[in-house]
């Protein structure tokens, strides 16, 4: 079969360097939620405070045909200036930060402060029956160290989404 | 910089004047009252008073279309901005410049659902290519400025500027249009030289070659036309446009395979199914025109020209993308078609031709009127009699059309031989678009022929703008073919629904020679057959606006007919052409059809 019914799917970790203005951010999701595209993560936050802008990294899946498509019609919005598929540039390195509350006592407590250690999560808040993990890393990694505490207590998760980046010298 | 002196309203209309806008179809409203107020104690800039908002923005269409200029709208806050969307989303579909003004409550009251509040550019954002909202007086100048250069540049499309009342009242600082109010937006137009070479390659090495072209090269202004016509008359290969593209190459020339699509020539999508080249010059692969796509142009290689990237391998993937403007694209071809040194296959494009002539002997577009005395009028008929009339009277003449089974006769049985000719809504179907179109268009050209092709059913959605007509003395001629049915509404149930016409005939409809007269307009009717001729030419010698009923035949249907999700070698013939093999291959096609649009 030729492009257009190709099925296969794949992610791709987009970045976009837009405007920082009003509803630039409902344009982005607006622009995916009217086409029907997924949106897997969405981290914003302004990246040059002097030329006023942002930064948006969105995960997103599909066929490659559908990638291309979300990729050309971002560049049809009029304040975003500069797009990068993360996925397909090459290397690139792509974190999330996670703020993990445990609720637990005895074994399953101390289990859980072995897993934190061990994945390196950081304690930022401890009471007599609770803890507050902060964990940074790879979703996989999080997912992973999520897992392992839901028979332990978990009691909420609060995830910040993917930041990403290209490796070596090359920039959005 | 001095202290401005100047307020909200009088910059911007300074902005317009700058930007060489000569009229604003608009509508009064609280919001835009200081607006009102600015162009009131000016000269420069002319006001057309609407009806209806949705009428403005097709006004401003019109207009757009038939010059290439970009149209201006001013509408109120809330309900004028709400009334403004479908027009809006019309000229996004179809790649109209526009720029609508609308009035906001003062930023103090946003968000306060305040009176006449409505969040315009929330509602407007997937209506238009772009919008904004100004909040500073500062930036109101600039705004004006880069609207503009966003609407007319790249693929053209309407932008809303929204404007708090407060801005308008305010004084405001003035700024001149410059590289900075176009800094932001800069879409590619200029072909990558590598993928025309890659194109000509194609193009020599083709033994049954089709140029597709659509709307863009309309859009990209005649000399992009002028260019079509030599390149295809350099390669003498077969030319088929889009229900967009029409006009944009001569109709009546043999190399011209009229149009394709659902309600194509048989010619044309036999054409395009067995094309061995496809070159598609400005249009994007709609599903109207490609029918089942896994069915779509088997065997062609594709070059696609568009100005919009994302327009490029969206539904039909491509082995050329060329990403520029239809004129920059179509000189390049040109130029290296005859640099290229390869020999094109004349033999087998001569074949071609012949394959193509046995598909035209078809007569696809075929149709019988009965002319004795008192015999029901045909609808292709009355187009081709006002088409043949109109050319013996040889006035610059402008078509609009409604949307429905006469949009469909007109875009097949009008032949245009200029681009910017025909104004019709082809990717959204807005009925109620061709009057206030025509609207615009006689604005534009005093004093050129223009007529609105209608439906009975279509025209009564915009009707109230025959008031309009009245106050501006525009001698717009309303031609409605009157079959009591939404007709296209009615062929589909027919199709689909086993004939139970559920809702779709015209019952109490108004006695339009009445109602003409009572908008100051002149009122004519042909019943039959033998007051067809007479009718057409008293309405295209009359001075003022007229409205003429044309009673047809209410059964006709429009042929031939692609079904949705058949390919373009599944057409359906009509009545004319039937045998018992089409008519067993017609039930197999519209099952699959029955889910689709």
């Amino acid at each position: 079969m030729s492009a257009p019914f190709d099925t296969v799917q794949r992610t791709a970790t987009i970045s976009v360097l837009v405007d920082n203005e009003a509803g630039v951010l409902a344009r982005v999701v607006g622009l995916f939620s009217g086409r029907g595209y997924n949106i897997d993560s969405l981290t914003v936050a302004t990246v040059d405070a002097e030329h006023q802008r942002s930064r948006i990294n969105i995960v997103t899946s599909g066929t490659d045909m559908i990638i291309e498509q979300i990729k050309a019609q971002l560049g049809r919005v009029v304040p975003i200036h500069r797009i990068a598929d993360l996925t397909l540039d090459g290397p690139h390195i792509a974190r999330e930060m996670a703020m993990i509350k445990v609720i637990a006592t005895g074994d399953n407590r101390i289990e859980a402060l072995r897993m934190a250690d061990a994945f390196r999560a950081r304690i930022v808040d401890a009471t007599a029956g609770s803890f507050i993990f902060e964990i940074t890393g790879a979703t996989e990694k999080l997912d992973a160290f999520l897992e392992l505490m839901r028979p332990l207590g978990l009691a909420e998760v609060s995830r910040t989404g993917i930041a990403a980046i290209a490796r070596g010298t090359h920039t959005i | 910089m001095a202290e401005p002196t100047q307020s909200g309203a009088e910059i911007l209309l300074r902005a317009l004047k700058d930007q060489d806008v000569e009229v604003i179809f608009g509508y009064p409203g609280g919001a835009v009252l200081p607006i009102y107020d600015a162009i009131f104690n000016q000269n420069a800039i002319r006001h057309i008073l609407v009806r209806h908002e949705q009428a403005a923005v097709h006004a401003a269409e019109g207009y757009a279309r038939s010059t290439g200029r970009v149209g201006v709208v001013l509408v109120t806050s809330g309900p004028g901005a709400t009334n403004a969307v479908t027009g809006l989303v019309d000229a996004l579909m179809d790649s109209i410049p526009i720029i609508c003004l609308t009035g906001q409550v003062p930023t103090h009251l946003i968000g306060n659902d305040a009176f006449q509040e409505a969040d315009t550019t929330g509602i407007t954002r997937p209506a238009t290519k772009h919008n904004y909202l100004v909040r500073k007086s500062s930036d109101l100048a600039r705004v004006v400025h880069e609207a503009f250069h966003v609407a007319r540049t790249g693929r053209p499309g309407p932008v809303v500027i929204d404007l708090p009342k407060d801005i308008l009242i305010a004084p405001a600082p003035y700024m001149e249009a410059g590289p900075a109010t176009q800094a932001r937006y800069n879409p590619r137009t200029e072909p990558d030289p590598a993928q025309i070479r890659r194109a000509v390659a194609l193009m020599k090495e083709a033994r049954r070659p089709v140029i597709y072209t659509g709307g863009g090269v309309i859009n990209a202004g005649p000399e992009a036309s002028e260019l079509l016509c030599e390149l295809v008359r350099l390669t003498g290969f077969p030319c088929t446009s889009t229900l967009m593209g029409l006009g944009a190459y001569p109709a009546k020339d043999p190399l011209f395979l009229g149009m394709l699509g659902m309600h194509g020539t048989y010619e044309a999508n036999l054409a395009m199914h067995g094309s061995d080249m496809l070159l598609n010059v400005g249009a994007r692969f709609d599903d109207r025109v490609t029918g089942r796509l896994n069915a779509f142009c088997p065997d062609a290689k594709k070059i696609h020209i568009d100005i919009d990237p994302s327009s490029i391998n969206k539904n039909i993937s491509v082995d050329v993308p060329i990403i520029a403007d239809a004129t920059a694209a179509l000189r390049a071809l040109v130029a290296a078609w005859k640099q290229d040194n390869a020999t094109p296959h004349t033999a087998a494009i001569a074949g071609w031709w012949q394959q193509i002539d046995t598909w035209r002997g078809k007569e696809s577009l075929r149709f019988t009127q009965d002319f004795r005395p008192g015999s029901i009028i045909k609808p292709q008929y009355a187009i081709q009699r006002l088409y043949e009339i109109t050319q013996e009277l040889g006035r610059e003449t402008y078509i609009s059309t409604e949307v429905g089974q006469h949009q469909m006769w007109a875009a097949q049985h009008f032949h245009f031989t200029k681009p910017n000719r025909w104004m019709t809504s082809g990717g959204l179907g807005t009925m109620g678009y061709g009057l206030p179109a025509a609207m615009g268009v006689q604005i534009a050209y005093p004093d050129a022929l223009v007529i609105d092709i209608a439906g009975e059913a279509s025209i009564l959605m915009n009707i109230q703008e025959m008031g309009t007509l009245a106050q501006y003395r525009l001698p717009v001629k309303v031609f409605i073919l009157n079959n009591e049915y939404m007709g296209m509404v009615r062929q589909w149930q027919e199709l689909l629904h086993g004939s139970r016409y559920s809702e779709s005939y015209s019952t109490a409809l108004p006695d339009f020679v009445k109602l003409a007269d009572s908008f100051h307009a002149t009122g004519l009717r042909a019943r039959t057959i033998d007051e067809l001729d007479g009718v057409i030419r008293e309405m295209l010698t009359t001075d003022r606006a007229v409205i003429a009923d044309i009673a047809v035949d209410p059964k006709e249907n429009v042929y031939p007919m692609i079904p949705s999700g058949a390919a373009h070698n599944e057409m359906i013939l009509g009545p004319e052409h039937e045998t018992a093999e089409q008519s067993s291959r017609t039930a197999s096609a519209t099952d699959a059809g029955l889910a689709l649009v």
